[in-house]
This record gives C-alpha cells, sequence and structure tokens, in this order.
C-alpha cells in the first residue's frame, strides 16, 4: 500500500502538539533524539522526549567572553542561537575507544571496537550547524581514509533543523554564507512563529524527512504562514551580532604571517582551548594507549585535541610551535585560510562560539579586521 | 719559477688574476709537500704562511688534555690558514697532513708586504679570501648547531 | 573501558587505525641508541612499500609512533626500521627482542620518485638518521643500476661513531659504480676521513645540473641548507625531492598533528618536491 506523498516541496503548519508527536516519532522510529535542554546555566544538546524537555521562554546574550542565560517575553521553544555544545559532541565523539588488545599466550589479539550502533535524532540544528556538519562530513568521510566511527554514526543519524528567529550576539553566519536560512542537509527544517498563534512551518528536505511528516497531525501550510516564516529568518539575518568580509580572507592572513597583531592576540590569549572545543568544525584529535598493570589487555582510544597544547607540535627536540602566537596564528590561519585549501570551503560556519566563550573575549571578527588594517 | 707560475696560474683559487699579479705572488711562493702524519704547523706558532692545497687532505685540530678533536679537513684546492691576515698572526690550531700532501705555501710577510705596496693586489687577494671565509663560517656555525643531536 | 564492551571482531583491514600484529624477527644494534628491526607479519602476509613511505609502529600498551621503512622494496622478507631512542615509544622499540610483539599500521606516505631519476644522474644527499628513509632509493637503484647514470651518496653524521649502517657503507663502496662521501662534524685526531659540514659535500661531487635529480634526508636544518648547496650547484628546485616530519598521531590525514601550512605530513608527503614546500622549509613556527 502507498503511502500518501506530499506534494513535492509541499511545506505544513503543525503546532506544539505536533512537535511533541515529532519527537515520539522519532524514538518509536529507534532514534535516540537529542535536543536543546537546560543544564548548568547554558543550553546543550541531551536526550529529549517530550517539548516539556525544551528550554521554552529562554534567550541566550552573548557577546565577546560572556554567554548568559535570559528570559523571554514569550514561550518560544527555539528562542535561543547556540550553546557551548555542537553536534560533534555525538558524531565526533570527546573521547572514543579504537580497538582494545589482549594477549593470548604468546599471541596477541587486536579487536575493533564495536560502536554500539546508536541511531540519533538531532533536533534543533541550526544552518550554521547543518554547515558545520557537511564540513566535518568533508574532513571524516571524503578523505583517502574514512573515519569509520563518525561514517557509522552520520550515516544513521536524522536531522531536524531550525531556522533561527533570534540572531545571536555573536553570530555571523551571513558574513560565512552559511545561514540563516536551511537550504540542504536536514530531513525535517522548521521555522517558528510566535504572532498570531504558536506554530512551526515544516519543509521536508528527503524521503525519510517527508515520511515521518505524513505522521505528524498538520495542515498545509497557509501563504501568510510561508510568508511569515520569510520573514522571520530575513529579521535574524539583519540582526547579526557580528560581521566578517570573507572573500579575501584566505590570501590576507597568509600574507600577513608576522603581522604584529598576532604578537597582540598571543598577549592576550591563555591557550585554554576552549575555541577549539567549542568550535563545531574543529577535528584535532590525540591518542593515548594504556594497558591493565599486567600488560594483558591493553587499548588505545583517540580524544579531542587543540592545537593550542604545546603536545600538539611536539616532535623529538621540542614543539615546532613553542609561542603562543604561533599557536594562536595556527589555529585561525587553519581555520579561515589553509582549511580551504585542504578542504574546499572555510572552516569557520560564524556561529560566534569562539567569541562568547573565550574567557578573555578574543574576538575572530575583530582579529581580521585588525590585520585588514581598516573598518569593515 | 715559471712551473709555479703556471701552477698558480692555471690554479682555481688565483682564477682571473692579472698576469702581472701572478708574478708578484710568485716571489713569495713555494711548492711544498708534507708526508703523512706530518704538521704543517702548531697551535700558537707564528702564522707565516699559508697553504694552498693541491693534492691530499690537511686536518685541522685542536687539542684538549684528553683528546684530540679535528674540526675540519680541508683538501684539494682548499686554503689552509687565514691567520696571516690578522694581528698577532698566531695559528690558533694545529695543521696536520691526512696523507701526503702537495701544497703551494706563501710567505705570509712578503704577501703582506707586496699587498700594501699594491692595493690593487691587495683587492685581488681580499676578494679571494673573503668568500672563503665566509663560507667556512656558515659552515662552521652548522657543525656547532649540531643538527644530528637527539636535543634541541 | 570495559574490554566486556568491546566487541569479538577478526581484525577489520578496513579499518586503517587498527594495528596489524607483527612480530620481530631480527634486531641489530647500530649506533648508540640506535637499532634496527625486522618485523614479519603474523599472519605471513608481506607488506608491500615504496621507497620513503612509513609505518605506524604500535608498543601495545605503550604508543605508537611513526618510523621510515628503510628495506629494500624489491626484497621479500620483513620489514626494516631503523628507531632511535628519543622517546617513551621510540625507547620501548628499541628495547624489544626477536620475538617480542609489535602492531604495525601503514605504509603511509608519498613515496620518493626514482622513475624521475630514469637515464639521468642521482644525488642522494642524506645526513645523521636520514639515512635511514633514503637506503630504499640507493637499493632500488642497484636493482636497476644501468637505467641511471653517476649515483652519489653524500653523508653527514656528528661524529664518526654516529655514521650509521658503517658496514653497509663500505661494502657499498666496494662497488665501483657509485660515489660515497662520507663526513663528520666533528672527529677525535684517529679519524681519517672528512670533517666539515655535510653540505660542502655537495661542491666536491661535480653535479651535471641539467641532468640531476637530488633527494635530501636529515634534520630539517641540514635539509635547508642541503637543499641551498644543490640550487648553487645549479640543480633545478623541481629536480629536489626532501622528506619532512612532523608529530604524527593517526598518519592518515586526521588528528591534524601533522600539519605544516596547508599540507599534512601523513597524507601529502613526507616526500615532497622542494618548490612545492616553497617558503614553508624555513617558514618559523608553523
Amino acid at each position: 500500500m502507498t503511502p500518501d506523498r506530499l506534494p513535492a516541496g509541499q511545506k505544513v503548519t503543525i503546532d506544539k502538539t505536533g512537535i511533541n508527536a515529532l519527537l515520539v516519532a522519532l524514538a518509536k522510529r529507534g532514534y535516540r533524539v537529542l535536543g536543546p535542554v537546560l543544564h548548568d546555566n547554558a543550553i546543550v544538546y541531551d536526550d529529549v522526549s517530550s517539548v516539556a524537555d525544551l528550554p521554552a521562554g529562554w534567550t541566550d546574550e552573548q557577546s565577546g567572553g560572556r554567554y548568559a542565560l535570559k528570559r523571554r517575553s514569550d514561550g518560544a521553544l527555539f528562542g535561543y542561537a547556540v550553546g557551548p555544545q555542537s553536534w560533534k559532541k555525538f558524531l565526533f565523539p570527546p573521547i572514543q575507544t579504537l580497538w582494545g588488545a589482549r594477549r593470548e599466550g604468546n599471541g596477541l589479539k587486536v579487536l575493533s571496537e564495536s560502536d554500539k550502533l546508536e541511531r540519533y535524532a538531532f533536533v534543533g540544528v541550526r544552518t550554521c550547524e547543518l554547515h558545520a556538519i557537511a564540513i566535518q562530513d568533508r574532513v571524516f568521510l571524503q578523505g583517502p581514509y574514512v573515519d569509520t566511527h563518525y561514517k557509522a554514526r552520520r550515516e544513521n543519524s536524522f536531522i531536524v533543523a531550525v531556522n533561527c528567529g533570534t540572531a545571536g550576539g555573536t553570530c555571523f553566519c551571513v558574513s560565512m554564507h552559511t545561514g540563516p536560512k536551511a537550504e540542504k542537509g536536514f530531513d525535517l527544517a522548521l521555522t517558528e512563529l510566535l504572532d498570531g498563534g504558536h506554530r512551526f512551518v515544516v519543509e521536508a528536505g528527503s524521503i525519510a524527512g517527508e515520511e515521518l511528516l505524513l505522521e505528524l497531525p498538520k495542515r498545509a501550510a497557509p501563504p501568510e504562514d510561508i510568508a511569515a516564516a520569510d520573514a522571520v529568518v530575513a529579521k535574524t539575518a539583519a540582526a547579526m551580532g557580528r560581521a566578517m568580509r570573507s572573500d579575501d580572507v584566505h590570501d590576507l592572513l597568509l600574507a600577513n604571517m608576522d603581522h604584529p597583531r598576532w604578537d597582540d592576540v598571543a598577549g592576550r590569549c591563555l591557550g585554554c582551548t576552549n575555541c577549539t572545543m567549542v568550535c563545531p568544525t574543529c577535528f584535532c584529535m590525540t591518542v593515548e594507549d594504556s594497558s591493565d598493570l599486567a600488560g594483558v589487555e591493553t587499548s588505545r582510544s583517540r580524544r579531542w585535541d587543540s592545537c593550542f597544547t604545546m603536545d600538539h607540535s611536539y616532535v623529538h627536540g621540542g614543539a615546532v610551535r613553542a609561542s603562543a602566537k604561533s599557536r594562536y596564528r595556527q589555529w585561525l590561519t587553519h581555520k579561515l585560510a589553509t582549511w580551504i585549501d585542504q578542504f574546499g570551503s572555510s572552516g569557520c560556519v560564524g556561529c560566534g562560539r569562539c567569541i562568547s566563550w573565550c574567557p578573555v573575549g578574543i574576538d575572530i571578527t575583530e582579529e581580521v579586521a585588525a590585520i585588514r588594517g581598516g573598518r569593515e | 719559477m715559471e712551473g709555479l707560475e703556471r701552477i698558480i696560474r692555471e690554479h682555481p683559487f688565483f682564477a682571473g688574476l692579472k698576469d702581472e699579479f701572478v708574478e708578484l705572488i710568485c716571489g713569495c711562493a713555494k711548492n711544498v709537500r708534507f708526508e703523512g702524519g706530518q704538521y704543517l704547523f702548531h697551535q700558537g706558532e707564528f702564522a707565516d704562511q699559508f697553504y694552498v692545497v693541491r693534492a691530499g687532505r690537511v686536518a685541522l685540530q685542536i687539542n684538549s688534555p684528553q683528546r684530540t678533536i679535528t674540526i675540519q679537513t680541508v683538501g684539494e684546492n682548499e686554503i689552509v690558514g687565514a691567520s696571516w691576515l690578522v694581528v698577532p698572526y698566531r695559528w690558533s690550531f694545529d695543521a696536520k697532513a691526512l696523507e701526503l700532501v702537495r701544497a703551494l705555501s706563501f710567505d705570509a710577510a712578503c704577501l703582506r708586504g707586496k699587498c700594501e705596496d699594491d692595493h690593487d693586489l691587495g683587492y685581488e687577494m681580499m676578494k679571494r679570501f673573503t668568500p672563503i671565509l665566509i663560507q667556512r663560517l656558515q659552515a662552521t656555525r652548522l657543525q656547532i648547531l649540531d643538527v644530528y643531536g637527539t636535543n634541541r | 573501558m570495559s574490554m566486556a564492551q568491546t566487541a569479538e571482531r577478526t581484525v577489520a583491514v578496513l579499518d586503517p587505525m587498527l594495528p596489524r600484529v607483527a612480530r620481530v624477527a631480527k634486531k641489530t644494534r647500530d649506533i648508540p641508541k640506535v637499532v634496527t628491526l625486522v618485523l614479519e607479519m603474523e599472519d605471513g602476509s608481506r607488506l608491500g612499500f615504496e621507497p620513503g613511505q612509513f609505518n605506524m609502529l604500535s608498543v601495545f600498551g605503550v604508543g605508537e609512533v611513526p618510523i621510515s621503512i628503510s628495506g629494500d622494496p624489491a626484497k621479500s622478507g620483513g620489514l626494516v626500521h631503523t628507531v632511535r631512542d628519543v622517546g617513551m615509544v621510540s625507547g620501548a622499540l628499541t628495547r624489544l627482542a626477536p620475538g617480542d610483539i609489535v602492531g604495525v599500521r601503514g605504509p603511509f606516505g608519498s613515496s620518493w620518485p626514482v622513475s624521475e631519476a630514469l637515464g639521468g644522474d642521482v644525488v642522494v644527499l642524506a645526513g645523521g638518521l636520514g639515512l635511514a628513509p633514503v637506503r630504499p632509493i640507493l637499493y632500488s637503484l642497484f636493482n636497476q643500476r644501468g637505467r641511471f647514470g653517476k649515483i652519489s651518496l653524500l653523508y653527514g653524521a656528528r661524529e664518526p661513531e654516529e655514521i650509521l649502517y658503517r658496514p653497509e657503507l663500505a661494502k657499498w663502496r666496494q662497488r665501483l659504480d657509485i660515489e660515497i662521501q662520507v663526513t663528520v662534524d666533528r672527529a677525535d685526531a684517529d679519524w681519517r676521513g672528512d670533517v666539515g659540514v655535510v653540505t660542502r659535500l655537495v661542491p666536491k661531487a661535480h653535479v651535471d645540473p641539467k641532468q640531476t635529480v637530488a633527494f635530501v634526508c636529515g634534520p630539517e636544518i641540514m635539509m635547508r641548507y642541503g637543499c641551498e648547496a644543490l640550487l648553487d650547484a645549479g640543480v633545478a628546485e623541481s629536480s629536489i625531492y626532501l622528506s619532512m616530519e612532523r608529530s604524527m598521531k593517526c598518519a592518515i590525514g586526521l588528528c591534524g598533528h601533522c600539519q605544516l601550512g596547508p599540507v599534512f605530513v601523513c597524507k601529502d608527503g613526507p616526500v615532497f618536491r622542494r618548490d612545492q614546500l616553497g617558503h614553508l622549509l624555513t617558514a618559523k613556527e608553523v
């Protein structure tokens, strides 16, 4: 029996019960449903089972070195920008066992770590985050070697994107051409409308998304809803907290490797690695071997690393990048310049996390402008 | 004298030197040979010669109480000795022939005198010496960097 | 991590992060703190490799390091690795005994393009332990000697006691079809060979720049000045190849550690052409 199909490109309107039904339907399909929750004075990504778990009525206030939650006057479910975590927490976990080995008699057997097969449904993925996921796809899946752990998690994931209704204080997706409108890379995309009734305009971006949409209580989106959704996105685009001219950054930074601004930022940078942790595209990792006391069972795990550590560039004799200046410069030139040489696009999606979560408020849009030598 | 003139004229170190200058410095030159193991000079001695090696190798050595260290070997077409250029004209190391060495030896005082008398000759000599000294300085710097060592 | 969570699965060769089990078949001590290990795969397979490539060698429970393969690519038999004790893992490797188990991942990396030199002269300029990654070039050249012109091996070490593969160098000297020059940075009085920086050997080698390909390997400073000496001798930048070294955790371009500007030394290198590296060879702290 063929299920009903929505007319191609048809947008629908659902309300809060629809969102709830969405979460339930995803769980019923065997997904581990992850979405935004309030935790430790921030909005982070964790398990959600109903709309009651979502941070209704909360928004975030962000600026250089500052992130604070604030109550909204409405009950918006997705009325915030981005928090300290990104979806890389699940697709590229901070700690991942690679293999275990066991000595058996005179021999040794290496056992591959099988990932407990979890299928993730990400609910509330910002457009910048869609781009970040696509960027990590290029890193982990499209090189000469494929990361098998990322592949397994990514292939089985379901993405519900959310078009931003509130621009973050440190966001600059418009500058980086990564939003705010979700164009592709999602199974479902929704835009939250608050005026004239709390509802959501939803469109499907894949067959899986379409099939799920068919199950939800919905109505065809009337033209005024679609127009309202477009207006929300346009308003967000006009309210960006930051801007960065992005068409010339590659050559600009690589031609100015000895610019005095690097020394200036080095004087402020603590090398705390916050920026690399919150950045949704950073992928540096290290490996660690461990062993039981008898040396019979050993294992190797992979964990997030940061180019800000002294260890990162250590070759026998010492670190190649010993000075704070060289390490900051490495991070920013990789993110904005050499990433393009390596992967065909910028590594930055303009989410602003590095600006908000830097303890001393270093603002990469400001640093780039300073090196360019003028006002933007 | 003729044989010496020809040797000087054909030697790469003196390439391009005007005939009259070749004649001039010929007067300070003589052919010398050292058997393997023989010393050309010792550290601390008065630097009254410099040598242009024609064949064989010379080891430049410094003695410490525990050992003798070779800091450089000099071979065919290379120069041994720069201390003759610089007051107090004293050799700062030993020079020992590692094998049979044939060389042109130039009397330092004689050559210094002729350079004083004719500054053009002096400049020609300096032009030839300076690159060698600079190259040697760079090479020595690389040696003391100890690049093959395991510490930085 | 609980071992109980680890599924029993046969080693998936498809996962490039899984080491394969090998054993030390032979171990020779070379110079102080340096050993050469010959490894044989436990499953009897033979890993082919190109000159210049490296393996990631694991001492189970200790760690993993990149080590160049320094044997003859044409010979069947074990994988040859020369290791110097400079840290925890390399030290553990040098303390292994025949029969001990080693994990092997690889081979990885770009290779010395020996075929670029066909019909012409070859200069191999090496310093210190850099002789190990270029030894496969020499084996390849010897295996098809008639297809190359003049072969010069110019090698510099710190002291006579630290000349690597000394017996083999002496054996090669006995071949009349290769010119070998060895120099040291300093020596005792009983050393009868050359003393001086290795770059000095280049002008003495009388290279014909019009038909010479050069392979340079050693500490970065040595390679920098070695390339300059070759350029001074007229060899084109596009005819000089060198092997770079950076920190490596994965060897498959995913951990980010080996980056040198835009290139990943593990997959874009370690062998690079001099002109393609450009300023990356001399840039500070990059």
